[in-house]
């Protein structure tokens, strides 16, 4: 195929069938230069910025939300076209008919739609609770099939944050394809998917491809029905740069008016739309002014993005993020970087447009980027603290150099898999139903099948692991099964049409189950192996308190007793999760992640070997916990970075918050010793970092006069947030947290 | 077995010579310098350490060194323990890192001698500019100090120079000078710190049950040190 839109790209496989990388790799630019070259906001995109910023505050004011539709249920060509600036704006197109306003999406599930209008003083309209009425949601499904134990399990704790109330997410479109093929290609060519999948046997899983390529090709049309609402026509290639910023965005913008999943990546676009602002460039047509301004608008509509959420799922998820994550970087399989002029201008957005979690840009980090490159992410992290590495090296020999990132650290080839996400199990808390033969230890009901409870007065490393042999195989069945269920609902009662569309047919799938409360369980397993820990019994027997006696080595340290019970503790769970079955056949992957669930997680969870006390707060990720790293920061890193990617696919979740004065004294010195331990952390094969260089100080006076530092931006678990958007528990908890200082 | 008396180790150390450091705090100090932050390093008790531990330790942050940083021994004063510093140095230049001595240069020049072979900066306090104040400050001899840069020169060691900066005791522009220009008779000196005094350590003052000689000055801030720093330039 040909189209006139392609005339000065190189030839590649890419013409012949729809092939995003081969046309980044036959076509793109690296770039080895510095930031030099970069422009500043022109006067337009200052004055949009100033009206989105004045619609950022106004939201806060109004209590985090500024107006629902109640009446309309979101979907690609539900609401008349919306705009921020209709006369200045280069890149259109909005969620709803008006700036910031969110649709409902109940899909879902009803009731998470009600309550969370409820919640910011709305009500769910009379009109969609009747059509909700006779129409099954993800949410109903599942809980028409969940077992006692599964609901048991769920209300303890011991399993939380499953997506079986909401959109799943964590699902990438390849939003890159409609710009360079344009939606009649794509429509064609599921088609003619649809017609081979015809002639197989119609079994079960034939026939629900076969009913989901009918959704997909619906929901093409739907996207390019929603493109002329604004009078724009997507049906063909994007012929300019603008074109190509456009269409992608169309194809981001139907995704997220028709799904509200937890977290909706962006993918990896810079470099792909680099070739065609390279194109511009060299026609005359854009200058580097130009460019760069097509660039900040589009990323000022990313940043309007928003769902509608209750109060409980912004526990888990705090500051109203929607992972619009953005990978950056990293380097091809032929060893050239894939670093480009775009990957510089999607950073200096940071700088053109102010701080902001939102996107959440992620650098794909290589040995082998350039050195100008690395300086410069360094130098953005000092003066944003908005941005996360991730390990390229790990992660290119597994998913090949076009893959993204999708919500923190789950890498995905893109266009080419999909996972089932799963949020997380409390591992702490599995350690503690152990010891007491399967009954919670808040609330003293009995959750998992009953076993001997443990017996004695102090506890001994080789029983307590041996109690917890049966009750993890317990937890790693409940668990699969409780997914299996969720999954094969959502694909029923609400499958991402939009996004599957911009997938390969055959997919891949991944089943990405986590871990929350790894550093507790850790410290909890060597205070028992290395120091003494009593054992305190309520009156029921129960065993609610501990005494934890004599000094042990805690995990963050570099210390192999206890970063050998870490690594053995993962191994274990992940091999466990292994031997169930999954849904679709899914490939099992595993993440250390909590987002802000960590404190969730802490308060459900009864006190804990390891000295910590009922319902505090655990580390985020595979953080170690707060202020038992008395080695400083660099043996917090080398302890995380001991935890094994390989069993660890889905990401291992590390935040690192540090003073600058201990960084170096000077700006230079600072960005330079941050790329010298970027480097060494990501050469151990650590895969994430979060970098935040601050004072705490500066958190504190954000917390005492949020007025202060109303764009504050910090790094958290696998994200960003302004921080003022979490709550003053979550708020006081980063606070807690280690702040390595050297001085 | 070669061991040192150490007070304790950071992995992380960005403030005490180029690059990502592994700083190790000796034990044991012969100075009394009144606004010393490490009262705690001064007794030449404490754990001791092999040297093969000590490596150990290192090795496992060589990949964060990278090009620029490595290894600073700092204290209490290292000299003190010359045998050991130079030792460890000496398998330091072995592994090919970067080793860098913080120290106030009082004490056993022969001994010194022995770690500057195996020394690749020096970073060296001056502290004051006049002997007098040097011995009312810091109970001991200027000459000694200037006697272990002159070595330092001869061996051609690069050298940084720091001076705490007290406000109200050091910090005029005078005093300044004064620094500079000792600093500039050597022909190896490469650069001046300028370190603010800071009172966080008054706790380990209050735990040791001494006086902190120095709790009546007002810390010096940040601001402070920049404002100084520009007017270096000129000088």
């Amino acid at each position: 195929m040909n189209y006139s839109e392609w005339n000065g790209f190189k030839d590649g496989n890419w013409k012949n069938a729809i092939d995003v990388r081969s046309f980044i790799q036959t076509n793109y630019t690296p770039y080895e230069g510095n930031e030099d070259f970069l422009a500043g906001p022109t006067e337009r995109t200052q004055a949009l910025m100033k009206k989105v910023n004045y619609l950022f505050a106004l939201e806060q004011e109004f209590g985090g939300v500024l107006d629902i539709d109640t009446q309309t249920v979101s979907s690609l060509t539900n609401y008349q076209p919306g705009y921020l600036d209709k006369e200045r704006e280069i890149i259109v197109g909005l969620q709803t008919d008006r700036p910031l306003k969110r649709g409902v999406n109940p899909f879902g599930g009803v009731n998470m739609t009600k309550h969370a209008c409820e919640a910011y003083g709305y009500k769910l309209s009379q009109k969609v609770e009747n059509e909700f009425q006779y129409r099954t949601t993800h949410n109903d499904g599942v809980f028409r099939v969940y077992t006692d134990e599964i609901k048991a399990a769920r209300k303890s704790g011991v399993i939380t944050g499953l997506p079986d109330a909401y959109g799943r997410g964590r699902i990438i479109g390849d939003y890159r394809r409609i710009a360079l093929y344009g939606i009649d290609r794509l429509i064609e060519g599921k088609k003619k998917d649809k017609e081979e999948l015809g002639h197989r046997d119609m079994d079960v899983d034939n026939i629900r491809r076969l009913e989901e390529l009918y959704q997909q090709i619906s929901f093409l049309n739907k996207l390019k029905e929603m493109a002329a609402m604004y009078g724009i026509d997507i049906s063909r290639p994007a012929e300019n740069a603008k074109e190509a910023v456009q269409w992608l965005y169309f194809g981001y913008l139907g995704s997220i008016k028709e799904q509200n999943g937890a977290a909706m990546s962006l993918g990896r676009v810079s470099t792909f739309l680099d070739i065609y602002f390279e194109r511009d460039i060299k026609n005359g047509i854009l200058t580097e002014e130009q460019v760069q301004e097509i660039l900040d608008d589009f990323v000022i509509k990313l940043r309007m993005a928003r769902h509608l959420r209750t109060p409980d799922y912004n526990e888990l998820f705090a500051g109203d993020p929607l992972w619009i994550t953005e990978a950056v970087g990293g380097t091809g399989e032929d060893g050239r970087t894939l670093v480009t002029k775009n990957s510089y201008r999607i950073l200096h957005t940071l700088y053109n447009l102010g701080s902001s979690a939102e996107p959440n840009l992620t650098v794909l980090w290589s040995d082998q980027l350039p050195d100008s490159f690395m300086r410069y992410v360094a130098k953005v992290s000092c003066d944003t603290d908005a941005i996360q590495y991730e390990n390229d090296d790990i992660m290119r020999p597994q998913f090949g150099d076009d893959y993204a990132i999708a919500c923190c650290v789950s890498a995905m080839r893109v266009g080419k898999d999909m996972q089932f996400f799963g949020a997380r199990s409390n591992l702490p808390k599995l350690l503690l139903m152990s010891l007491n033969g399967g009954r919670d230890e808040v609330s003293g009901e009995q959750v998992a099948p009953v076993q001997k409870p443990y017996e004695g007065e102090y506890l001994e490393y080789e029983k307590v692991l041996e109690g917890m042999v049966f009750y993890r195989e317990w937890l790693a069945r409940t668990y699969v099964n409780a997914m299996n269920i969720i999954h094969y609902m959502h694909d029923k009662y609400a499958y991402e049409k939009t996004q599957m569309a911009l997938h390969d047919t055959d997919v891949h799938r991944f089943m990405a189950f986590g871990i929350a409360g790894l550093s507790v369980l850790a410290d909890s397993l060597s205070a028992v192996k290395y120091g003494k820990v009593r054992v305190i019994r309520n009156k029921d027997g129960l065993i609610t308190d501990f005494e934890t006696l004599g000094e042990y080595p805690a995990y963050g340290n570099d210390d192999d007793r206890v970063d050998d019970i870490a690594k053995e503790q993962v191994q274990l769970f992940y091999e466990e999760l292994k031997k169930n079955k999954t849904y679709r056949d899914a490939e099992h992957t595993l993440s250390i992640l909590t987002i802000t669930s960590n404190v969730v997680y802490g308060r459900k969870t009864g006190a804990t070997p390891d000295g910590r006390g009922a319902g505090e707060p655990f580390a985020p990720g595979a953080n170690p916990m707060h202020n038992r790293e008395k080695n400083g920061a660099l043996a917090s890193l080398n302890s995380v970075s001991k935890i094994s990617y390989d069993y660890c696919k889905d990401g291992v979740s590390n935040t690192f918050s540090i003073v600058p004065q201990a960084l170096g004294h000077s700006e230079e010195e600072r960005y330079a010793n941050l790329t010298a331990i970027l480097k060494g952390y990501f050469n151990q094969k650590g895969q994430h970092l979060n970098v935040n260089v601050l004072n705490r100080k500066t958190l504190m006076e954000a917390y005492e006069h949020p007025e202060m530092h109303p764009n504050l931006t910090i790094r958290v678990s696998g994200y960003a947030v302004n921080f003022h958007k979490l709550s003053k528990l979550q708020q006081r908890e980063v606070i807690a947290r280690t702040f390595h200082e050297s001085i | 077995m070669m061991k040192g008396r150490i007070h304790s180790f950071q992995s992380m150390g960005a403030a005490d010579g180029p690059g990502v450091r592994f700083v190790i705090f000796m034990q044991g100090c012969n100075l009394r310098c009144a606004y010393c932050h490490n009262p705690d390093t001064w007794s030449l008790t404490g754990e001791e350490y092999s040297l093969l531990d000590v490596m150990k330790r290192i090795l496992k942050f060589r990949p964060y060194f990278g090009k620029e940083g490595g290894v600073t021994v700092s204290g209490g004063e290292p000299l003190l323990q010359w045998e050991f510093v130079a030792a460890l140095f000496k398998r330091l230049k072995e592994e090919g890192i970067h080793t860098a001595l913080d120290t106030s240069g009082t004490g056993n020049l022969k001994g010194a001698k022995e770690v500057l072979k195996f020394t690749d900066l020096v970073i060296c306090d001056l502290k004051f500019s006049a002997e007098e104040e040097y011995f009312r400050y810091c109970r001991a001899d200027m000459t000694e100090v200037l006697n272990f840069i002159k070595l330092t020169e001869e061996m051609q060691i690069p050298l940084w120079v720091r001076h705490v900066v007290v406000p109200g005791l050091n910090d005029s522009p005078a005093d300044l000078q004064k620094i500079v220009k000792i600093a500039r008779l050597f022909s190896n000196f490469k650069r001046l710190e300028l370190l603010p005094f800071r009172k966080l350590c008054n706790s380990k003052y209050e735990a040791l049950g001494i006086p902190f000689p120095f709790a009546g000055y007002e810390e010096c801030p940040d601001s402070k040190i920049d404002e100084l720093n520009q007017l270096i330039k000129h000088f």
